[in-house]
């Protein structure tokens, strides 16, 4: 169980850029729940899952994760919690690391690093099995450094990487924006492959309305830092991407409003 | 050159192959432009200089002693750049600049004479082989061990994670590497190397001086891109041997051009040739590809070099 318990969070407080980024956000995802966020450029998106890795600390609100209140961990311990697909495929990786290494990195999350070898029989083994599961042909490459491989190739690996150890949530960050549409496609069915199979406890953000209702079991859509939808079940079943549209307007329209009567 | 002159060269060249290390470490693993050398250099020397002339301790733990110190010097730069978020270059000035007081502190004179001394490569005296011979041959079996201990570190999980921290620390973080943790550990490991370097320096010289500091860090990046143009470094393996070659390479250059008559080359313009050397190597890669291009009969425009 993830909660999340109003999360507020203000960039560049106390000078003339300050803009809030999350206005008290609160969520609470049982374990094993897929869950999608949508919403438009500066509603707060990334921030909430950089709040989540531990990245963007908080003005105020809690972050729980199975009951442990992780708030002042940093990054790298939350890591150990935390599992995470950035955007852009050139972050999930290292470029000048070997396929087999970046797998070696991401085989180490969650504990203690030792004085042996990083990529040794086992974990080379472990590794051609689970890149040849991708059917990219990547397991005859293993010893290839990332910056070789495709963009997609790489956010398939990064997919890999993040859920080579066992973890309380995945986040999903916008992972294939970046790609071209076919691409995007099999690292979304990967995505679902692996979420499903496991019962990941997972939270995707993405910028496609579409990808938001097929993909994962409850959306959420952010607003200007805020919680302004949150569907499941069959409530969500019956949504279209129109219905969505249509949502995301009103709520725009009602900002507008707003906004007219002030100036009124 | 004569056979003597030579071997000076390598053995100097075997010493500054442990900077290259230490300078491959910094620069190219963790991607941190750390002149700290130019005074961990001399720590290096003045501390194993005092303790074996000033306090009459065993040459080889002095020389240990040293590497400690050289350590703590390169823990001070990437403390004042991970928890003070001094800028990496400023905060290693910083600390280069801090050293030649305490270096002038630790030996008290600018300079002290080990000649005559009990050093490191005494016992060697012992197997009857001329010193010109037997100081380099015991220098270059230590930089193949350091080298070859370089190696196994940086593949090991540890060194994995140090090269993750330096390629992409972002993503380290992800992974659950204390990124801070290893720009500590890696500075310290670079300047400890650096002191022995300069340890060793000081002991086969025959002196530690204050000012010997001056230019080291370019003779270590000369030596690691020069090595880098002769070997690809595309293996840890390859990049170390690149560092040591390109030590030893730079060397001979050197002495090649200062002792070439006609060219009418003295000493004093070493720092000149290091810089040119050192420009040359860093333009060299980018020049390399067109050239091939144009030597294959290419007609496309060769481009802007970068």
């Amino acid at each position: 169980m993830i909660e999340l318990q109003d999360l507020r969070v203000t960039f560049g407080r106390g000078t003339p850029m300050e803009t809030p980024a999350l206005r008290g956000i609160s969520l609470a995802i049982p374990t094993g729940q897929f869950v999608t966020v949508i919403g438009s450029n500066g509603a707060g998106k990334t921030t909430l899952l950089n709040v989540l890795s531990g990245e963007t600390p908080l003005d105020s609100g809690h972050v729980l994760i199975d009951g442990t209140d992780v708030t002042p961990w940093p990054t790298h311990r939350r890591a150990e919690l935390v599992a995470r697909v950035f955007q852009d495929p050139m972050t999930g990786s290292c470029a000048n690391l070997t396929i087999a290494e970046n797998l070696g990195l991401a085989g180490a999350r969650g504990r203690f690093r030792r004085f042996r070898p990083a990529v040794g029989k086992t974990l080379r083994e472990e590794a051609r099995g689970r890149v040849a599961r991708l059917g990219l042909g990547l397991e005859d490459r293993l010893d290839d450094p990332m910056e070789l491989l495709s963009g997609g190739q790489r956010q398939a690996v990064s997919l890999l990487m993040a859920t080579m150890n066992p973890m309380k949530i995945l986040l999903l960050d916008e992972h294939t924006a970046a790609l071209d549409p076919k691409i995007g496609a099999f690292v979304v069915g990967l995505t679902r492959d692996v979420v499903g199979e496991r019962q990941l406890t997972t939270l995707m953000v993405t910028h496609s309305m579409r990808q938001a209702l097929d993909v994962g079991e409850r959306t959420v859509m952010l607003h200007e830092g805020q919680v302004v939808l949150d569907v499941s079940g069959d409530e969500r079943k019956g949504l279209t991407v129109e219905d969505l549209l249509h949502m995301f307007e009103k709520v725009r329209g009602q900002e507008l409003d707003d906004d007219a009567l002030l100036l009124g | 050159m004569s056979l003597i002159a030579v071997l000076g060269t390598v053995e100097t060249g075997l010493i500054f192959g442990l900077v290259a290390l230490g300078v491959y470490l910094s620069f190219r693993i963790l991607q941190f432009p750390d002149l700290t050398v130019d005074g961990s250099f001399p720590l290096g020397a003045a501390v194993s200089a005092v303790l074996i002339v000033g306090a009459g301790v065993n040459p080889f733990l002095a020389t240990g002693v040293a590497c400690v110190a050289g350590a703590a010097a390169g823990l001070m730069t990437a403390w004042l750049n991970v928890r003070l978020k001094i800028l990496h270059l400023l905060a290693s000035i910083l600390t280069m600049i801090a050293l030649y007081s305490i270096n002038l502190r630790i030996m008290g004179r600018p300079n002290i004479a080990l000649l005559g001394e009990t050093t490191v490569f005494t016992p060697l005296d012992a197997l009857g082989v001329s010193t010109y011979v037997a100081v380099p041959a015991a220098l270059f079996v230590l930089v193949v061990a350091a080298k070859l201990a370089m190696d196994w570190f940086l593949n090991s999980e540890v060194g994995l994670a140090m090269r993750a921290t330096g390629a992409n620390a972002r993503m380290a973080r992800a992974q659950g590497i204390n990124t801070n943790f290893y720009t500590l550990l890696g500075m310290a490991i670079s300047n400890a190397l650096v002191a022995l370097a300069g340890a060793l320096f000081a002991q086969s010289q025959g002196a530690a001086d204050v000012t010997m500091g001056v230019g080291v860090i370019v003779v270590g990046l000369a030596a690691v891109i020069g090595g880098e143009a002769v070997i690809l470094p595309r293996t840890i393996f390859l990049a170390t041997l690149a560092c040591v070659t390109g030590s030893l390479l730079y060397r001979l250059a050197v002495a090649l051009a200062l002792n070439a008559e006609f060219i009418g080359l003295k000493a004093q313009d070493l720092n000149l040739i290091t810089a040119l050397l050192v420009a040359a190597a860093m333009v060299l890669p980018s020049v390399r590809a067109p050239v091939k291009r144009a030597l294959k009969g290419d007609k496309r425009i060769v481009g802007p070099l970068k």
